[in-house]
């Protein structure tokens, strides 16, 4: 393993660490072959790099380092009833096609392992701290709470990593992102990764790789954590991590692929080592005050234009350039928002709650509280609640919280990614305006013409309750 | 992959920034399990009325008469952002764009864009706020040579850009990565291996029988 000259005298980051740890070789320009140990494989962004493999026939590189599982296609309701959109199935049956020819280990639709790829390998410990994970999927960077090195990447790149086990990929820059406080009552991970993109734009973490640390990130649940870590990419980072702590070891000791006995207590004393060093320097560093945020609900169409719920709608007028205003006198318009209206004054038509950003059982849990012994506004068509993995829903159920939700008149569902992208049968109508607590608000990412207001779980069931967007806080109290 | 050495082609003006993967080819393209055809669909909610390919929306840059058949897109910051879809580069591609220029890229857009053959070229704020209002009297025809990492307008003007050398072989010879590293073979047993002794709990077999 090599080591990086320019950085030997300093400290090294986490991100350093990890890079260096998987440097196979490098290149005189910089570009460096980069080992990978786990890929994760879904439905949608594998086909054409099977395809590629067997038009070139190759094989794959090391069979055990690679899982997949449906998740973007799959219905959410009865399973039993297989997909009746055509196209749907048949991406779906090419994935299984795929495993079964290739030798790839699958969690198939009708698995209780099957969910969201990014929340069922931590929930396997599939993903492990110290591992490089990849998939072609930008949310991947959701495993860096673990301690991972973890990114999303293209189909031509998984179809690379499948025949080779390794990437071609250059370092990023460092980039800390340090929160100091805690994060008061009614406020989560959510709230918090939502108020950092809303601080550094989309684009404030590209060609860094970031990495989450301080006090209000060290209390952080590691669900939290992969809350937090799993929106890096709307910040604009392909990565986010957070230094493996006693929280991490003892949230993967005893997973199914977790390592154990003797072979255990090795990893720990290893994964104790992966954090920055107190010398280390970073490209560029943010402070944030967790003590001061409140909740934070997205108005427009970009997830950097998002503020918290006592704010009111801006006045483009008042954006800090042309290309900004420009932007978001174009995101009011496709919102059908008038500037000055109080956020709390906006009436949502549906609400999601799930998805690889919000879709595990603290999260639900959490919309759950706010649930207890109440009812969904009438003027509300549909509440969905997706759990993240099949696990999920069952650990749930085992808590009583479906029942919560049906007693709200919300709809419990089966685990997929569901009304985040919209890709099964869930989605919004033209001009419908949701509360999701899903990662983006893209013009037509929930279904054409639809209006996406991105929210914690708490928040967006305090909004199926209320009819519209309310302060936790005080609906709960 | 093409290998791109020079294009010459009337700059497409599309004047915004942030414009995100769901834009550039909407998720129902994305059930497809075929890396070509999706050229027609691309930007689909914006270049179609009424989500029917028959209904082009004149408003619409693409559909603008002067840029039919263009192959350079001139655009804003943060260019790509979002998923890391490839059917994004695959719809850009197969519609015929070989280049973007804009202030910045999103990083996975950048590259599956590089693994299918399309230029992007970054160049600072002051330089696309001029491209973009010299295409606002008349279309602007520019000529790209990626050798000599360098854009020329027909007016002569010319703009310097850079590009990782690794990205530029690459590019200048379509080349395809795998054949390239399994070149290494030896050096990615040789770390497996001794990845294998330090930490064998990353290796499947050996974790569930440590």
């Amino acid at each position: 393993m090599l080591g990086t000259d320019t950085t030997e005298m300093a400290g090294k980051t986490l991100y350093d660490k990890l890079w260096e740890q998987h440097e196979v070789l490098r290149e005189a320009d910089g570009r460096t072959l980069l080992y990978i140990d786990r890929q994760l494989l879904h439905e949608v962004t594998s086909p054409q790099a099977f395809s590629g493999l067997r038009a070139a026939g190759r094989r794959l590189w090391r069979i055990d380092a690679n899982i997949a599982t449906a998740d973007h296609n799959v219905p959410t309701t009865d399973r039993a009833a297989g997909i009746t959109d055509e196209t749907s199935r048949l991406q779906v049956e090419t994935l299984d096609r795929n495993c079964a020819e290739f030798g790839v280990e699958e969690f198939g639709m009708l698995d209780q392992r099957q969910g969201i790829v990014h929340v069922i390998a931590p929930e396997q410990g599939l993903t492990l701290p110290g591992m490089t994970v990849v998939c072609g999927d930008s949310h991947t960077a959701t495993h860096g709470a673990l301690g991972a090195l973890a990114f999303g990447i293209g189909t031509t790149e998984v179809e690379h990593v499948l025949a080779t086990q390794c990437l071609w990929t250059r370092k990023s820059k460092n980039m800390r992102v340090w929160v100091e406080g805690s994060l008061p009552r009614g406020v989560s991970a959510k709230d918090l990764v939502l108020a950092i993109i809303g601080e550094i734009g989309t684009a404030g973490g590209t060609g860094h790789a970031i990495e989450f640390a301080g006090p209000a990130i060290e209390a952080l649940s590691i669900e939290g954590r992969m809350t937090l870590c799993n929106m890096a990419i709307e910040a604009g980072a392909r990565s986010g991590m957070v230094a493996p702590d006693a929280l991490t070891f003892a949230y993967l000791q005893g997973r199914p692929y977790a390592p154990q006995g003797a072979l255990w207590e090795r990893a720990v004393a290893f994964w104790q080592g992966l954090h920055s060093d107190p010398d280390a320097h970073f490209d560029r560093e943010v402070r944030i005050d967790a003590s001061a945020l409140s909740p934070q609900v997205s108005w427009g169409t970009s997830p950097e234009m998002v503020l918290p719920i006592d704010a009111c709608i801006p006045d483009p007028a008042t954006a800090p350039d042309p290309v900004r205003r420009e932007a978001w006198q174009r995101a009011l318009r496709y919102m059908d928002l008038r500037p000055g209206t109080p956020i709390s004054e906006l009436q949502v038509d549906k609400v999601f709650i799930g998805s690889c950003t919000n879709g595990r059982i603290e999260d639900l849990r959490a919309a759950a509280e706010v649930v207890r012994g109440k009812r969904k506004a009438d003027s509300v068509r549909a509440v969905l609640v997706v759990p993240g993995s099949g696990l999920v829903k069952a650990q749930a159920e085992a808590e009583g919280l479906d029942e919560i939700f049906r007693a709200a008149g919300f709809e419990w569902r089966e685990p997929g990614c569901s009304m985040c992208l919209a890709m099964n049968a869930d989605r919004l109508e033209p001009g419908e305006r949701c509360a999701a607590t899903s990662n983006r608000n893209f013009e037509g990412r929930q279904g054409a013409g639809g209006r996406t207001h991105l929210v914690s779980p708490a928040m967006a069931a305090a909004a199926a309750i209320a009819g519209h967007f309310v302060d936790v806080r005080q609906l709960s109290a | 992959m093409q290998a791109f050495t020079t294009v010459d082609s009337v700059l497409i003006p599309l004047d915004r920034a942030n414009v995100d993967t769901d834009a550039i080819i909407p998720k129902q393209f994305l059930k497809t399990i075929e890396r070509q055809g999706l050229g027609k669909f691309l930007f689909f909610d914006w270049r179609y009325r009424n989500g029917n390919l028959g209904e082009e929306n004149p408003d619409f840059v693409l559909n603008d008469p002067r840029y039919r058949g263009a192959q350079v897109l001139l655009t804003r910051q943060n260019f790509g952002c979002g998923s890391s879809r490839e059917h994004a580069p695959w719809a850009l591609a197969d519609y015929g764009i070989r280049a973007i220029i804009a202030p910045s890229f999103a990083d996975i857009f950048a590259n599956n864009c590089v693994q299918n053959g399309i230029l992007l070229i970054s160049l600072p704020q002051e330089q696309i706020d001029s491209l973009f209002a010299a295409t606002q009297t008349e279309p602007v025809q520019v000529h790209i040579d990626l050798a000599a990492e360098e854009l020329r307008l027909d007016s002569g003007r010319r703009y310097a850009f850079s590009i990782a050398p690794g990205a530029k072989h690459k590019l200048l010879h379509g080349l395809d990565d795998i054949e390239l590293t399994l070149g290494h073979a030896a050096a990615i047993r040789a770390y497996e291996q001794q990845r294998r002794q330090q930490m064998p709990w990353l290796f499947r077999e050996e974790a569930r029988h440590g």
